[in-house]
C-alpha cells in the first residue's frame, strides 16, 4: 500500500443550522488522481474550501503528508499557509490576475516561494537576480508544459477560455505542489479542450503531483482518476474505483433521486456552465 | 470615576448629541446597503442641509418666536434642511456614482470620486458662506424644562432628540413597509436577483440616496440649533456618523440608530474625563476598535468565511 | 429627427419628458449646469452676512455673460446632434490615428531625454527666486510625496488618507534630534543625518498602523487612515509639553553635510531633491519589476487568487504602506529643515488629499506620471495665483478628481498594466483593486 498524501476525517461544516459536511473522511493516496463527485449541493465545493483554508469546519481533520516532511494538521491555517504546505488549487470560476501577461501569472506562483524582499528587489542583489532568473525558466517550462508557450506574452483575459482553464493550472503548479486541487476544470469546456485537459492532468499524476479532482463531466472522471469519493448531503455515500462507483446503487439512486432529471445514471446532470468570463459579480466561492 | 458628578447631564446632551449622528448614520448605512460603498461625501449633504435651515430661519426674521411660530420655525428649518440635502445628494449620484456605475468602474474609483465632491462642496460652501461660523437666531426661548436624575433637559436638546425621533421612526416604516422599503432592502441584499425580478435598480439608488439626504440634510439643521453652522462642520460630525454607522453594524438601519446614541453619550463621557480638545480622537479611536475587533464590521459579511 | 418634431409629436407633459430624456438634451442640460457651475465658481466670495452675494456676483453680473454665451454655444452644439462636434473634433481623431503606434527611435528618445536633462538642471537656475521655492517648497517635496503614496494606492491598490501624517512625523522627527522641541534629545543631529531616523520612526509607524487595519477592506482603511491621520495632528496640537502645540518647533537648521551647507537660498534643495527624486524612481522601478511588484498587483487585481496563489497578502500590503510611509517621513526631514519651522497646521488633512490628488491625476501605477501630475498640481495654482484666491484652489482639486474619475480614470500618462486593468473592470473582468464590483453596474 502506498502512503497517503491527504487525510480528511469526520469532517463537520455547519452554516448556522445547515450541515454542509457531516463527517466526511478520505483518503487520498500518494501520486494518484482522486475524484470528488456528487450532484448539486453535494458539499464538493465547501470540501474543497475547507481544505484550501477559505472555511474552518467545526469538526474533524485533515491532515498532509507531505514527501520527506512531517505529517501537518491543514485546518485553521489561511489560504497563503496551506498553499505554502504545498497544496495548490484552482477557481471553479476562473480567477487569473487578468490584466497581466499570462506568463506574469504564473511567476507570481512561482515567485510566491522565493525570499527576495523589497530592500533585495531595490538594489537587485545577487540572490535577487538568481531568483529572478529561476523564475523565468520556470515559468516558461511550466508554460510549455501545458501547451501556452507561444501565448507567454498575451494578456491573461485575452486567452480563450480552455487556455485560461490551463494557464490557471499552471500557475498553481507554479508554487510547486505535492497535491493540486482542481475545482471542475472541465466546467464551460468545449469537447476538444476537455481532451486537452484530460492529457494534461495525466501528465501532471506522471510528474508525481497527486490530483484532487472535483468534477461533473463523468467521462473526464471515469478517464483519469484512479478513485472516486462520491458526496450526497454533505455525507459520503461511496468510494471506490470508477468502475465500482458506475455499479453502485447508492450512486445511481443519489444522482436520480437526488431531483435531477438525467436519464442515465452514468451521467450526472451537468452543471449549470458557469458564465463564462463576463459574469456581473465577481465568482463567490 | 471622573463623571459622576454629572453622569446624567453628560448622558442627556449625549443622547441629543447622538440623535443628531443617529440621522446621519442613516444615510451611509442606506447608501452602504444599496452599494456597498462608504459614501464619503455625506458629511457635505449635512453641512449643506444644515445652511438651508439657517438661511430659511434667517430669511424668514422673526424676532422672539414663541408658540406655534416656534414649532412652525422648527419645522421650516428642518424641512428646508431636508429638501437642500435632498438635492445635493441626488446630484452626488448623478455626477459623482451614475457615470461611474454605468462604466463598471472599480471600486477605488467611486472612493475618489466620492472624495473629490465632498472637497468641492466643502471648498465652494467655504467660499459662497464664509468661513466663520453662523449661529442659528433663536427659534425659541430655551431653557431648563424638567429634570431627570438632578440633571437638566433643555428645550434645545428636546427639540432635537424629539425631532430626529420623530423622522428616525418614519424611516423605519418606510423600510419596512413601503414599496421603496421592499426595493432598497431587496438591492441591498442582491442586486443582481433584484434587477432580475424587474426591481429598477438605478432608481433604488437614486431614491436610497434622496431619503439619506433628506435625514442628513434635516440632520444639519439639528445641529445647527445646537452649535451653529460651519462650511466645514461636515468632516468630524461625518467620521463621526460613520463611526456611529459601524458600531451598529454598517448596512443595518436600527444598528446605526442605536451607534449613533451609544457614540454621542460615549464621546461626551469620555470628553469630561479627558478634555474636549480630544473629543474627535475619541470618536475615531472607538472607530478603530470597533474595526479590529470585527473587521467586517459588526454583523460581518459573510457567513463561515474566515477571509 | 430634430427636436421641434419631437415637441410638436407631443406637445403634452409626456412629450416633454420624451424629449427631456432624449440623450443630447441631457447632455445639453449637462453642459449648461456645467459653465453655470465654472461661473459660480470663478465669480467672487460670499460672505457671512450675505451669503447669496457671491452667488448674485457670480449669476447675475457681468461675470455670468461670458459663460452664458458659452453654455448657449455649447447646448446648440449638442442639441445639434453632436454634428458640430464631431467636425470640430475630426482633425484631433486624425492625428490621434496617424501617431497610434508609432515607434519612437532610439536615437530621438536619447535626444530627448538629453533635452530634459539640461531643461531640469539648468533651467531652474535662470528663474527668480520666488519661482525657485515654487519648485522647491510646492513642487519637489510633493513629487516626492507622491511617488511614494504611489505605492501605496498605485502598486498596492490601498486608498491611504492618512498619508501626510508620515510627513509630519519625519519633520517632527527632526525637531526633536535638532532640539528645537521642549523634549530635549539625547544628542542632537543636523537635519541630514536624521534622515535614517526619521524613515525609521515614519516606518514604525506605518507598520503599527497597518498592522491591524490592512485587513480591513479598501473603503474602511480609507477611513481608518483618515482618522489616523487626524489622531497624529490633534495630538501634536494639544501635547504641549512635546510637541509645543499649536506653535510647532522653529529655527530647525538648513542641513549640512560633507563640508557642503545649505541656506536660504532655494536651488541647493532643489538638487538635492533631485538626486533624491532620481534614486527614489531608480529604486521603485526596480521594486515594480520585481517579485514583490508582481504580488502587489496580483493582490490588487485579486485578493482571493493571490492568497490562494501562496502570496501572504497581508504582508504585502503593509510592505508597501511601510515604504509609502518611509517615503513620506523622508520628505517630512527635507521640509522640516528647508522652512525651518512646523506647526500642526501645516499637516492637515487637505495635504493628504493633495498628493492623492496628484498621484491620481498623473496616473496611478506610473511613476512618471505621479511625477508630471504632482508638478504641474504644484506649479499650477502658482501660476494663477494672481487669478485664483488660494482658498480656491481646493474647490478646484475636488472638481478634478471627480472629472478624472469619470473621463479619465488612468491618469495624464497611465501605466499600461493600470490602464488594462480599468478597461478590463469595465468590461467586468476584474476589480482593479480586488473589491470587487458595485451593485447596479452595468456593462
Amino acid at each position: 500500500m502506498s502512503a497517503a498524501v491527504l487525510e480528511v476525517s469526520d469532517l463537520t461544516l455547519r452554516f448556522g443550522g445547515l450541515t454542509s459536511l457531516d463527517k466526511v473522511s478520505l483518503r487520498h493516496e500518494r501520486g494518484e488522481v482522486l475524484a470528488v463527485i456528487g450532484p448539486n449541493g453535494a458539499g464538493k465545493t465547501s470540501l474543497f474550501n475547507c481544505l484550501t483554508g477559505v472555511y474552518t469546519p467545526q469538526e474533524g481533520t485533515v491532515t498532509f503528508h507531505p514527501d520527506g516532511g512531517t505529517d501537518t494538521a491543514v485546518l485553521g491555517r489561511k489560504p497563503f499557509q496551506v498553499n505554502k504546505l504545498g497544496i495548490a488549487r484552482t477557481f471553479q470560476n476562473i480567477r487569473l490576475f487578468n490584466a497581466l501577461t499570462a506568463v506574469e501569472n504564473v511567476k507570481i506562483g512561482i515567485e510566491s516561494h522565493q525570499k527576495t524582499g523589497p530592500i533585495g528587489a531595490m538594489l537587485r542583489l545577487p540572490r535577487t537576480r538568481r531568483e529572478e532568473r529561476a523564475s523565468d525558466d520556470e515559468a516558461f517550462r511550466l508554460l510549455e508544459f501545458v501547451g501556452l508557450k507561444a501565448r507567454a506574452n498575451q494578456v491573461a483575459a485575452s486567452l480563450p477560455y480552455g487556455d485560461q482553464r490551463r494557464l490557471e493550472i499552471a500557475r498553481a503548479l507554479g508554487t510547486k505542489p505535492q497535491l493540486l486541487c482542481l475545482d471542475e476544470p472541465a466546467a464551460g469546456t468545449n469537447p476538444a479542450e476537455k481532451r486537452q485537459l484530460e492529457t494534461l492532468i495525466r501528465d501532471i499524476s506522471e510528474t508525481g503531483v497527486s490530483v484532487l479532482l472535483i468534477e461533473h463531466d463523468m467521462k473526464l472522471v471515469m478517464s483519469v482518476a484512479a478513485n472516486v469519493v462520491v458526496l450526497n448531503f454533505g455525507q459520503v455515500i461511496a468510494a471506490g474505483t470508477p468502475q465500482q462507483i458506475q455499479r453502485d446503487p447508492k450512486v445511481v439512486e443519489a444522482y436520480l433521486g437526488g431531483g435531477e432529471s438525467d436519464d442515465a445514471a452514468t451521467t450526472p446532470p451537468a452543471k449549470k456552465v458557469p458564465p463564462r468570463k463576463t459574469s456581473l459579480k465577481k465568482p463567490e466561492d | 470615576m471622573c463623571f459622576t458628578q454629572s453622569f446624567w447631564q453628560l448622558t442627556i446632551s449625549g443622547l441629543a448629541l447622538g440623535s443628531v449622528y443617529a440621522l446621519i448614520a442613516l444615510g451611509y448605512t442606506l447608501v452602504y446597503g444599496v452599494l456597498q460603498l462608504i459614501n464619503f461625501a455625506h458629511s457635505e449633504v449635512f453641512m449643506l442641509g444644515g445652511f438651508g435651515g439657517l438661511f430659511l430661519v434667517r430669511g424668514l426674521g422673526i424676532d422672539n418666536p414663541s408658540g406655534v411660530t416656534s414649532v412652525l420655525l422648527v419645522g421650516g428649518g428642518m424641512l428646508a434642511g431636508a429638501l437642500l440635502g435632498a438635492a445635493t445628494a441626488f446630484t452626488l449620484e448623478r455626477v459623482a456614482y451614475r457615470p461611474l456605475r454605468r462604466r463598471g468602474a472599480p471600486r477605488l474609483a467611486f472612493l475618489i470620486s466620492a472624495i473629490g465632491a465632498s472637497f468641492f462642496l466643502l471648498n465652494l460652501a467655504g467660499k459662497e458662506f464664509g468661513r466663520f461660523n453662523n449661529p442659528m437666531p433663536p427659534l425659541y426661548t430655551s431653557g431648563k424644562v424638567f429634570s431627570v436624575f438632578g440633571a437638566q433637559v433643555t428645550t434645545n436638546q428636546l427639540v432635537v432628540a424629539a425631532s430626529a425621533l420623530v423622522m428616525l421612526i418614519a424611516l423605519d416604516r418606510i423600510i419596512a413597509k413601503t414599496r421603496l422599503g421592499m426595493g432598497i432592502r431587496s438591492v441591498a441584499q442582491d442586486a443582481e436577483a433584484a434587477s432580475l425580478m424587474g426591481v429598477d435598480i438605478d432608481k433604488v439608488i437614486t431614491r436610497t440616496f434622496v431619503l439619506g439626504g433628506l435625514l442628513g440634510g434635516a440632520a444639519g439643521f439639528l445641529f445647527g440649533i445646537q452649535f451653529g453652522v460651519q462650511y466645514n462642520m461636515g468632516f468630524s460630525a461625518g467620521t463621526k456618523a460613520f463611526t456611529a454607522a459601524v458600531l451598529g453594524g454598517i448596512g443595518n438601519v436600527r444598528g446605526a440608530v442605536m451607534g449613533g446614541l451609544v457614540l454621542g453619550v460615549a464621546e461626551n463621557l469620555g470628553v469630561a474625563c479627558v478634555s474636549s480638545a480630544w473629543r474627535d480622537v475619541i470618536a475615531f479611536l472607538i472607530l478603530v476598535l470597533v474595526l479590529m475587533l470585527r473587521p467586517t464590521g459588526l454583523l460581518g459579511e459573510r457567513l463561515g468565511r474566515s477571509a | 429627427m430634430t427636436t421641434v418634431d419631437a415637441v410638436q409629436r407631443g406637445s403634452t407633459w409626456s412629450g416633454v419628458q420624451r424629449w427631456a430624456r432624449r440623450d443630447e438634451v441631457r447632455r445639453a442640460a449637462c453642459l449648461v449646469a456645467l459653465m453655470v457651475t465654472i461661473a459660480v465658481i470663478t465669480g467672487p466670495d460670499g460672505s457671512q452676512n450675505s451669503p447669496y452675494s457671491g452667488l448674485r456676483g457670480s449669476l447675475l453680473s457681468r461675470h455670468a455673460i461670458p459663460f452664458y454665451v458659452l453654455a448657449v454655444i455649447l447646448a446648440a452644439t449638442s442639441l445639434a446632434g453632436g454634428r458640430w462636434t464631431t467636425a470640430a473634433t475630426a482633425p484631433v481623431r486624425a492625428l490621434r490615428q496617424r501617431t497610434t503606434g508609432i515607434v519612437i527611435p532610439k536615437p530621438v528618445k536619447l535626444v530627448a531625454l538629453a533635452l530634459l536633462a539640461v531643461l531640469v538642471l539648468y533651467y531652474p537656475t535662470t528663474l527668480a527666486p520666488f519661482w525657485q521655492t515654487v519648485l522647491v517648497d510646492q513642487m519637489g517635496i510633493y513629487v516626492l510625496l507622491a511617488v511614494g503614496l504611489n505605492v501605496v494606492v498605485g502598486f498596492a491598490g490601498l486608498l491611504d488618507l492618512g498619508y501626510i501624517a508620515f510627513f509630519a512625523i519625519g519633520a517632527y522627527t527632526t525637531a526633536y534630534f535638532t532640539d528645537k522641541l521642549p523634549v530635549h534629545p539625547p544628542f542632537t543631529l543636523n537635519p541630514f543625518f536624521v534622515f535614517p531616523i526619521a524613515v525609521g520612526a515614519a516606518l514604525l509607524a506605518g507598520v503599527i498602523l497597518g498592522g491591524p487595519t490592512l485587513r480591513l477592506r479598501g473603503d474602511y482603511l480609507a477611513i481608518v487612515t483618515l482618522g489616523f491621520g487626524e489622531i497624529v495632528r490633534i495630538t501634536a496640537v494639544n501635547s504641549d509639553a512635546i510637541t509645543n502645540g499649536p506653535q510647532g518647533a522653529f529655527g530647525i537648521p538648513h542641513f549640512s553635510a560633507f563640508g557642503y551647507h545649505w541656506t536660504l537660498d532655494s536651488l541647493p534643495y532643489y538638487y538635492l531633491l533631485l538626486v533624491v527624486v532620481a534614486l527614489v524612481v531608480f529604486f521603485f522601478r526596480r521594486l515594480d519589476d520585481s517579485r514583490v511588484g508582481r504580488a502587489w498587483a496580483a493582490i490588487r487585481e485579486d485578493e482571493v487568487a493571490a492568497a490562494a496563489t501562496g502570496i501572504p497578502t497581508l504582508k504585502f500590503k503593509l510592505m508597501a504602506f511601510a515604504i509609502g510611509a518611509s517615503t513620506s517621513g523622508f520628505a517630512g526631514v527635507i521640509y522640516a529643515s528647508k522652512v525651518g519651522f512646523i506647526n500642526p497646521d501645516n499637516f492637515p488633512l487637505l495635504l493628504s488629499i493633495l498628493v492623492l490628488t496628484m498621484v491620481i491625476f498623473g496616473g496611478m501605477g506610473s511613476i512618471y506620471g505621479v511625477i508630471l501630475g504632482a508638478a504641474v498640481l504644484g506649479w499650477l495654482p502658482n501660476y494663477l495665483r494672481d487669478y485664483v484666491p488660494a482658498q480656491d484652489r481646493f474647490i478646484y482639486f475636488g472638481a478634478l478628481l471627480i472629472v478624472m474619475m469619470i473621463f479619465r480614470p488612468q491618469g495624464l500618462l497611465p501605466s499600461r498594466r493600470r490602464s488594462r486593468e480599468l478597461r478590463l473592470s469595465e468590461l467586468g473582468i476584474g476589480g482593479a483593486d480586488g473589491t470587487g464590483p458595485i451593485p447596479g453596474s452595468t456593462q
